[in-house]
């Protein structure tokens, strides 16, 4: 009988192997569809009328002129907003669909509103508006702590709200035919996207179809239908046609989520010989009209003995935070490395030395120095390192910088229905969404591993929610919960075959195994029998089995496991004389047990690397403070990373028993926590000076060095 | 001039050229005498028609499709939204992003800031028109090879431009890469992959296959 449990490294065929995505051919040559691509005969497209104003009373909306604008098919207000509050520019307030995208566009510009406007507060970076209740951490005795250090390191660091940006916008297409509503949603959860889509629209879940089968980015801020969903299909409930409502470039930077910004005050205690004895920090920050929490402090180095950690929120007039990849981890880590890398250059201290000599207060010290080990080796950090500010001479001063990072990342509950046809063909389904993290790909691996088929013989069918539910896809835990049930599901359906076939071969199930597309005796190779001729004594009889991960059962069978750490070293040259930042390199050693697919998680990595870059670089949502309207809500001013941007990037997994006998861990999220703090690292190191608050841009690269000093 | 403008680099097309390139085009139109006579032909019906649907004939990957717009209309509308062509994908809307990209007579725009009546007349290829599932050209087997898609949803795009890059620069550095498809953004961050499937595709279209 085939044991579920992982196979042993030289046991592998598939498992841990480079293996392109199943669905690069649909992706590559546009055939891929994605919820925006949806058109269906007699399509309606609708557009949302959102709030031009931050914060005030919504007297009256009419939609008169709107309703007889040409082509429009329906209107909607938010009754219950006539009277109410506005919070934030981009507020659904109403929709209209019409059967051209321009003719939505129009009408829903000649809704008219009648606005109550008050004065806004959308300011994030002062603490005088931090309002919000305190929330206070401590170990040890902070006043004890700092006495006890030879040096007290003062600084102040920060970091702004910033959106998902997900290159296809938040929204669905819907239709409703013969009763039952059919959607098709841009969503990070299949399995539960229309939950609460039922009692607003009128059709039970058991009638309610949703299709995702691509999808252009979620990042966090996709796990829901929104309001804008459940209207989608409310419109097209009531016109009898399908529509599709995806958000506009400006309103989806605006409303559909950002990440949360942190600033804050730090005292790090020293003693000379580098030993951390104390850290303070009094931090604060916005999630626009939602909730805030930086739990995270101090970051890794989370046994300083003696802390003292306040952290206020701030609310403003700003769309709500979501969650953004890795939730607070990477404000946490550029706070914290910030302020633990100032201390060290406080005593010229080399920072490898000084992240090393300091390992035993993190969580998790041997995977941490190996890691260290690596990424200075990956970077020449011998060759390159100099202490902060002793770099080469001239205008243009390079440096290195150094961040660490953990995460959870414990597989979600998850089912798969793995199916045997007598013609040998194979079905994995599962009601799980493939980001472009290689979902698909790892079904495929998972299930080709177990049975020893190649990929090619595998049909992975996700995307729907008519498929055994999967968690959402959140917090790194959807590789690690599909992975688990498909290797469940597809053992229990290869034993029972085996049994089948065992009497054919004149041995028992036992003796048997699934290797190289045939079913062969584990201690004589040669007496075996084809998979497809196998297959037919299944008779007319699908054999099906449904695989389900339990995290707790998977995580004691050694399936699964959480708890990751990564470590990162950031290469930039720094001009002093433009303030421009230029990567030259960077390096990400990561670990994440037991790796399905290398060329899928090697890319996630890269992947987070860029997506770093780009905070550290250049993203911020930038607000008016009078009017409350964000002044960059458009991809030429809200910058991403282009091509030209990154810099040489180097990706080393941890591999080897000690990793993978843990089991599947995910990946999504770890890598994308340290690049912004190594970069804000190296930029310090390079001109000697800490450049206290993201994005580095050349201006404020330019205050700090003409500030000078180390704040 | 203004056709001088039109053309995008022969190094490649940078945002910035991009975006001045496709602005010349704009005045271009409204700049009769410059133009060539078929193009004026179409700015002409352009001027005098609308602003309701007016019937055009788009020719997208070697077939004719006939199609009612208004004048207001982008390409990339004309083509999602009424021809269901969706391999170009709208992400910015603003000539930025390059998700848009099609070639159109042979050089990359974003069809976005191009109405389609102004794409009257000329030779439209779209990412359908590169290759198929089935048949995939060596640029798009080598993004597959080098995972350069995540999410997908800027990859039509790229490859798009990147096939252009590479018509014009067969023998490309990897820095002349780098700022040859520089007029395109990805979120997922698959940069990487992507200088490395560029500079295998130009290896294989050198060997000739
Ligand atoms: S692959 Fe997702 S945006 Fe490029």
């Amino acid at each position: 009988m085939a044991d579920a449990k992982w196979p042993k490294a030289g046991d592998r065929s598939l498992i841990g192997k480079r293996i392109s995505r199943l669905d690069g051919p649909e992706k590559v040559t546009g055939s891929a569809q994605y919820a925006y691509d949806v058109n269906l005969p007699g399509l309606l497209y609708a557009k949302l009328v959102t709030s031009a104003h931050a914060k005030g009373k919504i007297i009256a909306i009419d939609l008169s002129d709107a309703e007889s604008s040409s082509g429009v098919k329906a209107v909607w207000k938010d009754e219950g907003m006539v009277g109410g509050e506005i919070r934030y520019v981009g507020q659904v307030l109403g929709a209209v669909a019409a059967e051209t995208e321009e003719q939505a566009t129009e009408a829903a510009l000649k809704v008219n509103v009648d606005y109550e406007v008050q004065q806004p507060q959308v300011v994030d970076s002062d603490s005088q508006f931090a309002t919000g209740r305190e929330s206070k951490r401590e170990s040890g005795d902070i006043e004890a702590g700092l006495k006890e250090a030879d040096v007290v390191a003062e600084g102040k660091y920060g970091l702004p709200v910033i959106t998902h940006c997900c290159l296809e916008p938040h929204g669905q297409t819907a239709e409703v035919r013969d009763g039952e509503l059919y959607i098709w949603p841009s969503t990070q959860n299949v399995s539960r996207y229309a939950d609460g889509m039922d009692d607003a629209v009128g059709i039970p879940r058991s009638k309610t179809h949703v299709d995702c089968q691509y999808m252009g980015g979620g990042f966090g801020s996709k796990f829901g239908s929104d309001k804008w969903g459940t209207l989608c299909s409310q419109l097209a409930k009531e016109t009898g046609r399908p529509v599709k409502l995806l958000l506009d470039r400006n309103i989806e930077l605006m409303i559909a989520g950002n990440r949360p910004s942190a600033y804050g005050e730090f005292k790090v205690g020293i003693k000379n010989d580098g030993t951390i004895t104390a850290f303070q920090a009094n931090v604060w920050g916005t999630g626009g009209v939602g909730g805030y929490g930086m739990r995270w402090l101090p970051y890794i180095y989370e046994k300083i003995p003696h802390t003292l950690v306040t952290t206020r929120g701030i609310r403003t007039n700003r769309g709500g935070q979501r969650a953004w990849r890795a939730p607070a981890h990477p404000q946490c880590a550029l706070l914290t490395m910030s302020a633990l890398e100032d201390a060290a250059a406080k005593i010229k201290m080399d920072a490898l030395e000084f992240f090393r000599h300091n390992i035993q207060l993190t969580d998790k010290p041997d995977v941490y120095l190996e890691e260290l080990e690596i990424a200075a080796d990956l970077i020449g950090y011998k060759e390159k390192s100099h202490l902060r500010g002793e770099g080469t001479p001239g205008s243009v001063k390079r440096g290195l910088g150094i961040s660490l990072h953990r995460w959870g990342g414990l597989g979600h509950p998850s089912e798969c229905d793995l199916s045997i046809n007598p013609d040998g063909s194979v079905t994995a389904e599962i009601g799980t969404q493939d980001l472009g993290t290689g979902a698909r790909t790892v079904i495929a691996i998972v299930v080709g591993e177990t049975l020893g088929l190649p990929i090619e013989a595998i049909t992975v069918r996700i995307g729907r929610n008519s498929y055994p539910a999967s968690g959402a896809s959140g917090g790194s835990t959807t590789v690690g919960g599909t992975s688990t049930a498909s290797r469940l599901a597809s053992t229990s359906a290869l034993n029972e075959l085996l049994k089948i076939v065992a009497p054919h071969l004149g041995v028992s199930a036992d003796a048997l195994e699934a290797k190289q597309g045939v079913i062969r005796e584990i201690n004589q190779p040669t007496n075996a029998i084809q998979w497809t001729d196998a297959c037919s004594l299944l008779g007319t009889n699908t054999l099906v089995k449904r695989g389900v991960n339990d995290r707790n059962e998977s995580r004691a069978k050694g399936f699964i496991d959480s708890n990751v750490g990564g470590v990162q070293i950031a290469d930039v040259s720094v001009d002093t004389e433009t303030g421009i930042v230029t990567m030259n390199q960077m390096v990400a050693v990561q670990d994440c047990g037991l790796i399905i697919d290398m060329k899928t998680a090697e890319s996630q990595v890269f992947g987070a690397l860029i997506m770093g870059i780009t905070s550290a670089l250049y993203e911020e949502a930038l607000y008016d403070a009078e009017t409350g309207v964000m002044l960059n809500a458009d991809m030429e001013f809200y910058r991403l990373a282009g091509i030209k941007d990154i810099g040489n990037l180097k990706v080393h997994m941890m591999t080897g028993k000690k990793y993978e006998d843990r089991g599947v861990i995910g990946l999504g999220e770890p890598p994308v926590i340290s690049p912004a703090a190594a970069i804000s690292n190296a930029v310090a190191n390079a001109c000697g000076v800490r450049v206290p608050y993201l994005p580095l841009t050349p201006d404020r690269v330019l205050d700090a060095l003409e500030k000078g000093g180390i704040a | 001039m203004a056709k001088e403008d039109n053309k995008p680099l022969d190094s490649g097309i940078s945002r910035r050229g991009f975006l001045k390139g496709v602005g010349a085009g704009t005045v271009a139109t409204g700049m009769m005498p410059g133009l060539a006579p078929e193009n004026a032909q179409a700015a002409e019906s352009a001027k005098i028609q609308g602003p309701g649907e007016v019937p055009i004939t788009l020719r997208i990957n070697g077939r004719n499709r006939r199609v009612n717009v208004e004048p207001r209309v982008t390409l990339l509308d004309a083509l999602r939204n009424r021809l269901d062509v969706t391999g170009a994908k709208k992400v910015c809307d603003r000539g930025t992003c390059g998700a848009c990209t099609v070639l159109v007579d042979g050089d990359p725009i974003y069809s976005c800031s191009m109405l389609a009546l102004e794409a009257e007349g000329r030779e439209i290829t779209t990412i359908e028109g590169l290759g198929t599932p089935e048949h995939l050209n060596p640029l798009q087997k080598a993004f597959i090879e080098n995972d350069a898609q995540q999410c997908g949803f800027c990859t039509p795009g790229f490859v798009v431009a990147c096939a252009s890059f590479l018509e014009k620069n067969p023998n490309p550095t990897r820095e002349e890469v780098r700022s040859g498809i520089g007029g395109n953004l990805c979120r997922c961050g698959t940069y990487a992959g992507m200088i490395e499937a560029v500079l295998d595709a130009a290896e294989v279209q050198k060997g000739g296959n």
